[in-house]
């Protein structure tokens, strides 16, 4: 068991990301924040809770996204559906979404075809906390990355936001 | 978390788990159907066949939907105008469309226990929309849903199931989902209409009282009389039946309290329900259709992940 992040770092880490995410779209008219359940969500609510600390007048689109229906591997293990809340119109808008590790990219695939179902976004952008870099199966990458790490495929990520840290078994 | 079965033949052979997962999932569902592209591609992979020997509006129509929705491949056969007309028997039928690679078959038939006999000698997973005088699981999933959606939960409320029992599938399929719940259950209606040894059988109250029974429960699931299977009078006239034991809306406005309205339809109007009792506002019968849809999707995704189980 090896620690990627330890609770200091990782404040320190979301904190990057939320300033990352200013820089780009500050004052977020035209941007959306998108978590995907049922892991991205606690990443989602630090980071939409951070830019609003540092910008209370910001008023921001926030929703969550599940991808319970979108996976390619139904037909080989079932997993429970969660909550999906998405308020407002994608239509146009930068989307950005947030998740905690990006793997093998496919659940960020399956998030992409379930966000077209609510509309035409004018971008997609992705938000990870850990990049599992040289683990993917599709071509996808993050735009904003909290720590990059190398890994083999019987390693496990795992985020404990109940400490918080990030820890490689 | 799966279903601890194959098929859905009945509530009978559900856990308390299962109906748990069936009504949580039915609820992401119901999401989906609020978006503008109200469809999922879980199910691509699929095609599903709709067996109906039995006539049928909502159940052919809300199950046809879930599955497009799911975006499973799907087949129609009513039994008029097929070759069961010619005599061909239901294993035939079957096995020659399973033959053209079908996975799942929703049936409706007016045999108690059709669908069990297929489950026996056929690999794919069965839903049973309707078998006779059995059970309509589906049916009572959407009622548990409505119920859920509009009390929060089905523990400890109190349900009351009006009218014709004893040719009613969806009267058994409720009471087994109700009790397996943990609600309170009665059933009211005519004697010649109440099957004996209910009570021991299911541990329910049974009344032949209408009024009092309105007055305990939080939920009237008002019954369809069938006429249809009744092969002798079992009451003296529909008159009669209206005025003794229909719903009323001066019976409703004498209980001083707001319960709710249910009915599985088709609704015999100014029978076993008047009109301006299953158009008010306490009715929710137009929200079950609704919700209909959202659990057979749930139904259909669940037994899906199942089918390649073995």
């Amino acid at each position: 068991m090896k620690t990627i992040l330890t609770n200091e770092q990782l404040q320190l880490t979301i904190q990057r990301l939320s300033h990352q995410l200013i820089e780009n779209h500050f004052p977020f008219t035209d941007t959306v924040l998108v978590g995907l359940q049922p892991r991205g969500i606690f990443l989602a609510d630090k980071i939409v809770s951070a830019i609003e600390t540092l910008y209370p007048a910001i008023k921001l689109n926030y929703g969550k996204l599940d991808i319970t229906f979108y996976r390619d591997d139904a037909h080989k293990q079932l997993h429970v559906a969660n909550q999906t809340t998405i308020q407002f119109s994608i239509e146009n808008k930068k989307v950005i979404l947030i998740d905690d590790v990006l793997y093998t990219g496919r659940t960020i695939r399956a998030a992409m075809d379930a966000l077209i179902d609510f509309g035409r976004p004018a971008k997609v952008e992705l938000c990870v906390l850990v990049d599992r870099r040289f683990n993917r199966q599709l071509p996808i990458q993050p735009d904003y990355t909290g720590k990059a790490i190398d890994s083999i495929l019987s390693q496990k990520v795992t985020v404990d936001w109940e400490k918080p840290e990030v820890i490689l078994l | 978390m799966q279903l601890s079965t194959r098929h859905l033949l009945g509530i009978k052979d559900l856990t308390a788990q299962d109906i748990q997962l069936i009504l949580d999932t039915a609820t992401q569902f119901k999401e989906v159907l609020q978006r503008p592209i109200k469809k999922v591609p879980s199910l691509r992979d699929v095609t599903i066949v709709n067996l109906f020997y039995e006539n049928s509006t909502r159940t052919r129509i809300s199950f046809e939907l879930a599955e497009k929705r799911l975006s499973a491949d799907t087949i129609n056969f009513t039994a008029s105008g097929s070759s069961a007309a010619k005599g061909e028997t239901l294993l035939d039928t079957v096995n020659n469309i399973l033959s053209m690679k079908v996975d799942m078959v929703v049936m409706r038939h007016s045999a108690s226990g059709a669908p069990h006999f297929l489950a026996k000698h056929i690999p794919a997973a069965i839903v049973n929309a309707g078998d006779g005088i059995n059970e309509h699981p589906t049916q009572a999933l959407l009622d548990a849903f409505s119920i859920r959606e509009k009390l929060g939960t089905l523990e400890g409320k109190k349900i009351a199931i009006l009218g014709d029992i004893m040719h009613s599938r969806v009267a058994l399929s409720n009471i087994y989902l109700l009790k397996k719940m943990g609600a309170e259950v009665t059933v009211a209606g005519p004697p010649t209409l109440i099957p004996k040894y209910l009570q021991q059988a299911f541990n329910v109250n049974v009344s032949y009282n209408i009024e009092e029974t309105l007055k305990w429960c939080d939920v009237a699931n008002v019954l369809r009389i069938q006429l249809e299977r009744q092969s002798q009078p079992l009451f003296s006239s529909l008159r009669e039946y209206n005025l003794a034991y229909g719903i009323s809306r001066k019976l409703l406005d004498s209980l001083n309290k707001e319960i709710v309205i249910m009915h599985p339809g088709p609704i015999n109007r100014g029978v076993e329900i008047d009109s301006d009792v299953a158009d008010s506002k306490q009715s929710i019968i137009l929200q079950q259709v609704e919700n209909g849809v959202a659990v057979r999707m749930a139904a259909l995704y669940l037994l899906a992940g199942k089918r390649t189980e073995n």
